[in-house]
């Protein structure tokens, strides 16, 4: 790649930045409230970028637009989700959940329910969607590391996990709040840019969207295979193959006929200038048919799909501890409130530039369709469309954006796994704290090698299924009604947790196969929410019924706590112990 | 009434405002009866509103599928060069989420303006 010391620079340049930026918050941290809640002195605006900016992690930026362009009007349901999930948050939890005065997710639950074992069990569920959100993470600073330098693939989780080890540990919550501010800048340049200039180009250069055939290459492209994929070919002109070829070996040989064919590890495709791009099987070929909805996303069922998909975004974002820690850094209620409306705000803004880049990457560097690997839909598009220097530029400038999610978001998941780790199984002390904070971004690097990849979106979708199924609706119904017990809560996080984290696991695993009975186990077990959801919440109230003589007796003064506004002087703030 | 006995009044120099405010203050503190009625309904109106707007937006959001599976040729109407279907998801649905969320905040501190001026004895 001619652009490698470009893009090189521009990776080291974000990186230095934020642990610059990082180094500028330490200065402010001394108390273990600076570490895990920056002493609850974060206005709006700062913490509404910052939560943006941890929120958009590398499945918004990398991952969006790859599933736009490979799938198109449906896929634009995930960044609807994943902002609509915000309302969710706005609506039921923020302010009640801040006057809490709570310091973590199992702080709030011990806060509500009175009971240690119950914290506990909080604390082992956050622990364990953090984990299923970091492990993705440092996979997807790997391939964007390989994808970009050609580094072997095990250096991006060493360096993200470095640096945001090295903030997290020097600065805690305070210094990682500027990062995380800065990055979302960084991020909505860096992919702004980009979008606008494709739109420029789909003005000057024209192209057809919405057509009856697969988009076109513009040149004579090769595209290697790396690993075994089933494509659909429309229209076998101008496409030749060498390597393996339906299971036989082939040199340099054209393709029989339109259809499915597999090709083989190791091949390379040859595309002559204005050839039909061949899709991965599954996925919309025609643009008559991406541009159209309700197509799904692969597989059956597409209805099914697309109502998983909103259940586990709206209510996932309420269950995910690392968001809902930021809430905790608000001074009141009320500016946690104007925080979750302006980080809507932020969203919305930036989602418009995804939708573009996926679009225009569809028309102007279809040959990604081929291998399935539309993740670096984003990281390529600009430069393949573009060309020469400018187009150098702008892959450069998204590279920085790519490392700057994975390392806001990984920051910010780190941050939630050392405060759950230190307060509730060490002694709460500032020295605790940031031995967690080895410990938890530690153990994902291994893990993020060992186990195989789904595509960044689908394995962040999962993480948000977990979150949906266990700690939404310990929120939502620890707020809300009165008649949550601790055993209740207990088993509706236990039921919810296994339900997905088992559906979860046979995904990752690849344990069903995808036509089996109509195709739905395989669908239920990708896109668990939609069940796994309603389990959950019905588990908690049944079994909180069935022990209501549990129900806390101080009850009605935890609520007045909850929703009475800060000006009657009810709120106390929770410390931890150490 | 009829007895011809005079009405019974309260006669007070002013109105105690401070007095009333603390009292209840400690009773929304300590749980009284009153206290308590009063954070219910306080709880109840908040649950209410976010209820009614979460409904507003699920059902603007889910109409847009079935809006396109009921009139599949409207989808393709061109608005501005894009498709209907695409500018309903991509643009449109992001300022129906930004506008609830809006109006939730201004009636949810309205709501507790509303309350404190109960507890505060205000008229």
């Amino acid at each position: 790649m001619t652009g490698a010391p470009l893009t090189a620079a521009a990776l080291l340049a974000a990186a230095l930045a934020t642990i610059g930026i990082g180094f500028y918050g330490i200065r402010l941290s001394r108390t273990t409230s600076d570490f895990l809640v920056a002493s609850r002195s974060i206005g709006p605006q700062w913490n509404a970028a910052a939560v943006s900016g941890e929120y958009l992690s590398a499945a918004s930026f990398l991952g969006v637009a790859g599933l736009i362009a490979k799938y198109g009007a449906d896929a634009l349901w995930y960044p609807v989700g994943f902002t609509a999930g915000y309302l969710g948050l706005l609506l039921f939890v923020a302010a009640p959940l801040r006057r809490s005065g709570a310091y973590t997710v199992p702080d709030f639950a011990e806060f509500r329910l009175g009971s240690a074992r119950l914290r506990k069990v909080a604390m082992l569920v956050v622990v364990v969607i953090c984990v299923f959100y970091l492990v993705p993470q440092y996979q997807g600073a790997g391939l964007a590391l390989k994808t970009l330098l050609g580094v072997p693939v095990w250096i991006g989780p060493l360096v993200v996990g470095g640096i945001v080890i090295t903030n997290v540990v020097a600065g805690g919550m305070r210094s990682i709040t500027f990062v995380q501010a800065f990055q979302y800048w960084l991020k909505l340049t860096a992919i702004a840019i980009p979008a606008l200039a494709l739109v420029g180009l789909f003005f000057t250069d024209g192209g057809e969207l919405g057509g009856p055939m697969p988009p076109t290459v513009r040149q004579d492209t090769t595209v290697a295979i790396e690993t075994d994929v089933v494509v659909h070919v429309a229209e076998p002109a101008g496409i030749r193959v060498t390597g393996r070829l339906d299971g036989g070996p082939v040199d340099a040989a054209p393709i029989p006929s339109a259809g499915e064919h597999t090709l083989g590890a190791g091949s390379t495709l040859t595309l002559a200038a204005g050839a039909a791009t061949p899709v991965v099987a599954g996925t919309p070929g025609a643009g008559t048919d991406w541009i159209a909805s309700g197509g799904g996303l692969g597989g059956s069922h597409p209805l099914y799909q697309v109502l998983s998909i909103i259940v586990a975004t709206f209510l996932g974002t309420m269950g995910l501890p690392h968001v809902l820690v930021r809430f905790y850094t608000n001074p009141d209620g009320r500016v946690a409130r104007r925080t979750a409306l302006a980080v809507i705000a932020l969203l919305s803004l930036f989602y418009l530039f995804p939708t573009l880049l996926g679009v225009f990457s569809r028309l102007y560097v279809p040959q990604l369709l081929i291998t399935g690997t539309a993740d670096a839909a984003v990281l390529l598009a600009p430069g393949a469309a573009i060309g020469g220097a400018a187009g150098q530029l702008l892959a450069a400038l998204v590279a920085a954006g790519a490392i700057a999610a994975f390392l806001a978001t990984s920051s910010g998941l780190l941050v939630s796994i050392a405060g759950a780790l230190a307060t509730d199984v060490l002694r709460g002390r500032v020295r605790d704290f940031r031995i967690a904070a080895v410990i938890g971004g530690l153990v994902p690097i291994p893990l993020s090698l060992i186990v195989s990849g789904l595509e960044l979106s689908r394995s962040v979708g999962l993480a948000f299924a977990v979150a949906a199924s266990t700690l939404c609706p310990l929120l939502v119904l620890g707020i809300w009604w009165r008649g949550l017990t601790a055993i209740g809560a207990a088993c509706g996080l236990a039921v919810g947790g296994l339900a997905s984290g088992t559906a979860v696991t046979l995904a990752i695993a690849g344990a069903v196969d995808d036509q089996a009975l109509g195709g739905w186990p395989a669908i239920m077990i990708g896109y668990p929410a939609a069940i796994s959801v309603p389990l959950a919440f019905a588990t908690m109230i049944v079994v909180s019924r069935l022990t209501r003589t549990a129900v806390p007796p101080d009850v009605a003064q935890i609520f007045a706590r909850m929703h009475v506004p800060e000006r009657l002087g009810m709120g106390i703030e929770r410390v931890p112990r150490g | 009434m009829t007895s011809g006995r005079p009405q019974r009044e309260r006669v007070i120099l002013a109105h105690r405002r401070g007095a009333r405010v603390i009292r209840t203050r400690v009773e929304i503190q300590e749980q009284t009866q009153v206290g308590d009625a009063l954070v219910r309904g306080l709880v109840r109106a908040q649950l209410g509103l976010a209820l009614r707007l979460a409904a507003v937006a699920l059902s603007a959001v889910a109409a847009i599928p079935l809006l396109m599976g009921a009139f599949p040729e409207l989808t393709e109407v061109p608005v501005f060069g894009i498709r209907l279907n695409w500018l309903m998801l991509a643009v449109l649905a992001y300022l129906v989420l930004y506008g609830v969320g809006r109006l939730y905040v201004r009636l949810a501190e309205q709501a507790e303006r509303d309350f404190v001026r109960v507890v505060d004895g205000e008229p």
